[in-house]
């Protein structure tokens, strides 16, 4: 199972499933990031760590270990 | 007179226009509420439309209404009318980014649910239809049940049809919004049977904000039973395939697409936006590192070299009226209140006005642009290996120069946790007003060889490098403990900066701090002066004050004579070198005169020192000299300590007092070539070799570099202590804050004295 934080800059993504703390399964469900939503990796910061993504028009910044309990699938 | 008032509140996430838009409405009539047990500040304005006045309140800015500190809470507290003091409002204006409608809708959704009309400002069109989108306003009005108003808040279009939407509105009902499944009304309902006098909106928060704000509330309000209630509720829903907290996530969004449905047409091909390959650049490996470094090179550079002429003006100014004061008024304790009390303690408080003023043009600029998050995500790797985030950066940079900015510049951190941690160690960054007591010590006793001054003082930077994550490190892990903060973060399109919004951001950060924290400050320096003064009173019964000034009116025609006489010989060298015979007789004249002069002045000098070695503060660090012992100070070093309670570098000022060399300021310490070789240098070297057997004679450096860690770790500032009581909103911190410095300094001084005696 592929998750978010092993994803790779430029690659499109749906998102399978979100697990972690409660407070922080919810925020990222109010950015919008939901089962079902596509989301793509705009890069990593210099020092690896946190990631950038998109989704629709937000663009966000995500640390790894959050992005560790996002189950996505990996689009054409 | 306006016949009716109504009171609006403005609602919207972060990077909307919101604060634009209140500017628009409100213009320059605002005014900044506190509230107890919060941290944030509501603006408040007026505004007037037709005949009625309209009282608009600046909500913080937020993606959601679930809250999980009293922070967060404010906004529903506000506007279900909770918020003791505050009326509640009659419409809600929702402020929305056309360019991303989807997610903003989201919030508007939650705003349906708490009973009061709602109207929905869609701002940035501008943007928009650069981007080829196309709105139907009147369907999405419809849809979504809502009056819709675009508008274009930084040019102030589209605000008339919003006022007169917000007027009509307002004898209205408000709409219904998204509905839940119903599995999850009848839990609320079941709920509310033992929740008597709680809204629908609070219970359902209640249910669906696991671990947060409402249920620690209503937990103590309700006792024991409801939270069991709670957890079994949740576990049926989770059963029904309704799992909180996603069960809202997915109705508020459903509920959103169908609204838009048929109302925004994108065009057909997503263009690279301006914004997105900024991005690309300032987030890259190379570039975006090199231009971080940068920039925060520029803003370091601004509030630490180029505020100083500024501070100077100000400095000068205030030596200007404490001699205009002094010189028109008889010598007494109302002079000296004036002179050295009154204005000094206005004139400590101005002087931070400069590099407040600028740090907040800077973070206006940086914010308002997009660039804030940015720098956040650059330097949130290194800064969550500390316990703190990316936002922590910029406010612990600023406190290198200064602590009281960088203290204020924590408002940009969310968290309140890690705000928190960055407040309590960015007085640990070693500031310029450290520089003078570090300048002076390390002119007299580490001057030789070559490489010892440079490598003392960047010593004395590192020791508060490593003693603030440490510190903040400690703290994550026991005051502030917790789990690791949610770090998601917006990183918003880049926009141009508004020149109102950055100048309205210096002038409120100015005002706040000068308001708000500078009485207190005002208050300290007026209690030192006063223990520094009082007793007044000589052996013999005169007044040291009116003794000291008949001395130094008397020193004064002879100090004019000497000058006189100085220049006339620097114009006499200049204009005809070769004439020895004249040059040589103004020099004789010129010595006998200083001859003359230099007893008197250190008559003068040796009675302010026994002045202020009897005042109540003198008193006290003689008292105290056991508690300084073990250091290696003297009672002289620990009065100095004592007396620079309000500002560091009182201590140079202190010092030359105590050694009888008269008031030093530090700026001439921190200027001169030689600090060996001032007056105070010298001083201080032959007065700690005078007598053998103590330990200043005997590790002079090891007491030096242990004075020099007091200083770098001490808080020996009122002024930050001022702002953090003013950040915090409470008294706790700053007490802490002060106690644990003021340890930390101990045994910091301690350990290097006793480690430098053994070696």
């Amino acid at each position: 199972m592929l998750t978010l934080d092993r994803a790779v800059a430029g690659q499109y993504l749906r998102i399978d499933a979100i697990d972690g703390a409660p407070e922080l399964v919810q925020r990222l469900m109010e950015f919008g990031l939901l089962e079902g939503e596509i989301i793509q990796i705009v890069g990593f910061a210099p020092l690896g760590d946190p990631m950038e993504l998109q989704i629709g028009e937000t663009r966000l910044s995500v640390r790894k270990r959050e992005a560790a309990g996002i189950a996505v699938t990996l689009l054409p | 007179m306006p016949r009716s008032s109504l009171t609006i509140a403005l609602v919207g996430n972060p990077n909307t226009g919101k604060t634009t838009l209140f500017n628009s409405l409100t213009g320059l009539r605002q005014h900044v509420g506190n509230y107890p047990g919060v941290t944030v500040e509501l603006k408040k304005g007026t505004a007037h439309a037709g005949d009625v006045e309209l009282h608009v309140i600046d909500l913080p800015g937020t993606y959601s209404l679930a809250a999980r500190s009293p922070d967060e809470m404010v906004t529903v507290d506000f506007i279900l009318g909770h918020q003791p003091g505050e009326t509640r409002p009659d419409v809600v204006i929702s402020i929305v980014d056309a360019n991303n409608l989807d997610r903003h809708l989201y919030l508007t959704s939650q705003l349906l649910g708490l009973g009061v009309p709602v109207v929905l400002a869609v701002n940035l069109i501008d943007l928009a239809d650069k981007a080829g989108m196309k709105f139907d306003f009147d369907r999405l009005s419809r849809q979504l049940g809502i009056p819709v108003v675009p508008i274009q808040a930084n040019r102030g279009k589209g605000l008339d049809a919003l006022r007169s939407a917000v007027i009509a509105s307002a004898k209205g009902q408000g709409a219904s919004g998204p509905t839940f499944p119903p599995s999850f009304d009848a839990e609320v309902t079941a709920l509310s049977g033992d929740l008597v006098g709680v809204e629908t909106f609070v219970i359902q928060r209640l249910l669906i904000d696991i671990g947060g704000h409402t249920e620690r509330v209503l937990a103590r309000k309700f006792n024991g039973p409801i939270s069991g209630k709670v957890g079994e509720a949740r576990q049926r829903l989770a059963q029904a395939g309704h799992p909180v907290p996603a069960v809202e996530a997915k109705a508020r969004y459903a509920w959103v697409r169908q609204a838009l449905t048929g109302c925004v047409i994108r065009p057909a091909t997503r263009k690279l936006t301006f914004s997105n390959k900024l991005d690309a650049v300032l987030t890259h490996k190379v570039w975006g590192t090199l231009i971080f470094l940068s920039l925060m090179f520029l803003v370091f550079q601004t509030i630490f070299i180029w505020a100083s002429p500024l501070m100077d003006k100000i400095d000068a100014a205030k030596t200007w009226l404490a001699d205009l004061v002094h010189d028109s008024m008889s010598p007494g304790p109302l002079r000296s209140l004036l002179a050295d009390g009154a204005i000094g303690g206005v004139g400590s408080v101005l002087i931070f006005l400069p590099q407040i003023l600028l740090l907040f043009a800077f973070i206006a600029v940086l914010e308002d642009c997009g660039y804030m998050a940015r720098a956040a995500f650059l330097m949130d790797r290194i800064m969550a290996r500390c316990g703190l985030n990316g936002k922590s950066f910029i406010p612990l940079l600023s406190s290198v120069a200064c602590a009281v900015p960088g203290v204020m510049a924590t408002r940009t951190i969310e968290n309140r946790r890690d705000r928190f941690a960055t407040i309590l160690v960015a007085p640990l960054m070693s500031c310029s007003a450290r520089l003078p007591v570090y300048m002076l010590l390390i002119g007299v006793f580490f001057s030789d060889p070559w490489y010892l001054p440079g490598l003392v003082l960047f010593a004395m930077y590192m020791v508060g490098f490593i003693v603030a994550p440490l510190v903040a490190l400690t703290l994550k892990r026991t005051l502030l403990r917790g789990a690791t903060p949610v770090f998601v973060m917006e990183m918003p399109s880049f926009k141009w900066p508004q020149l109102k919004t950055v100048v309205r951001r210096m002038i409120d950060s100015g005002w706040a701090f000068v308001y708000r924290a500078g009485t207190f400050i005002f208050a300290t320096m007026i209690l030192v002066w006063a223990l520094l003064y009082f007793p007044a009173t000589m052996p013999d019964g005169r007044s040291f004050a009116i003794e000291k000034s008949r001395r130094q009116d008397e020193l004064k025609p002879l100090s004019e004579k000497i000058e006189l006489s100085r220049k006339n010989l620097e114009s006499l060298e200049a204009v005809n070198p070769a004439d020895d015979e004249a040059i040589a007789a103004k020099k004789a004249e010129l010595e006998a005169m200083d001859g003359e002069f230099a007893p008197l002045k250190q008559s003068l000098n040796r009675l302010d020192g026994d002045w202020k070695r009897q005042s109540c503060l003198g008193r006290a660090g003689q008292a105290l000299e056991p508690v300084f012992r073990p250091l290696g100070w003297d009672w002289r070093l620990g009065m100095a300590a004592l007396a620079s309670f309000p500002a560091r570098e009182v201590v140079v000022g202190t010092l030359g007092i105590i050694y009888n060399e008269g008031e030093v300021d530090p700026g001439e310490i921190q200027h001169a070539d030689d600090v060996s070789e001032t007056p105070l240098g010298a001083t201080i070297r032959r007065e700690w070799a005078s007598d053998p057997r103590s330990p200043l004679a005997k590790h002079p450096t090891a007491v030096a570099l242990g004075l020099m860690v007091f200083f770098a770790l001490c808080c020996q500032c009122v002024s930050t202590l001022a702002v953090i009581r003013r950040e915090t909103g409470s008294w706790r911190w700053p007490i802490f804050t002060f106690v644990y410095m003021t340890t930390l300094a101990y045994v910091g001084a301690l350990l290097t004295y006793q480690i430098g005696r053994l070696l």
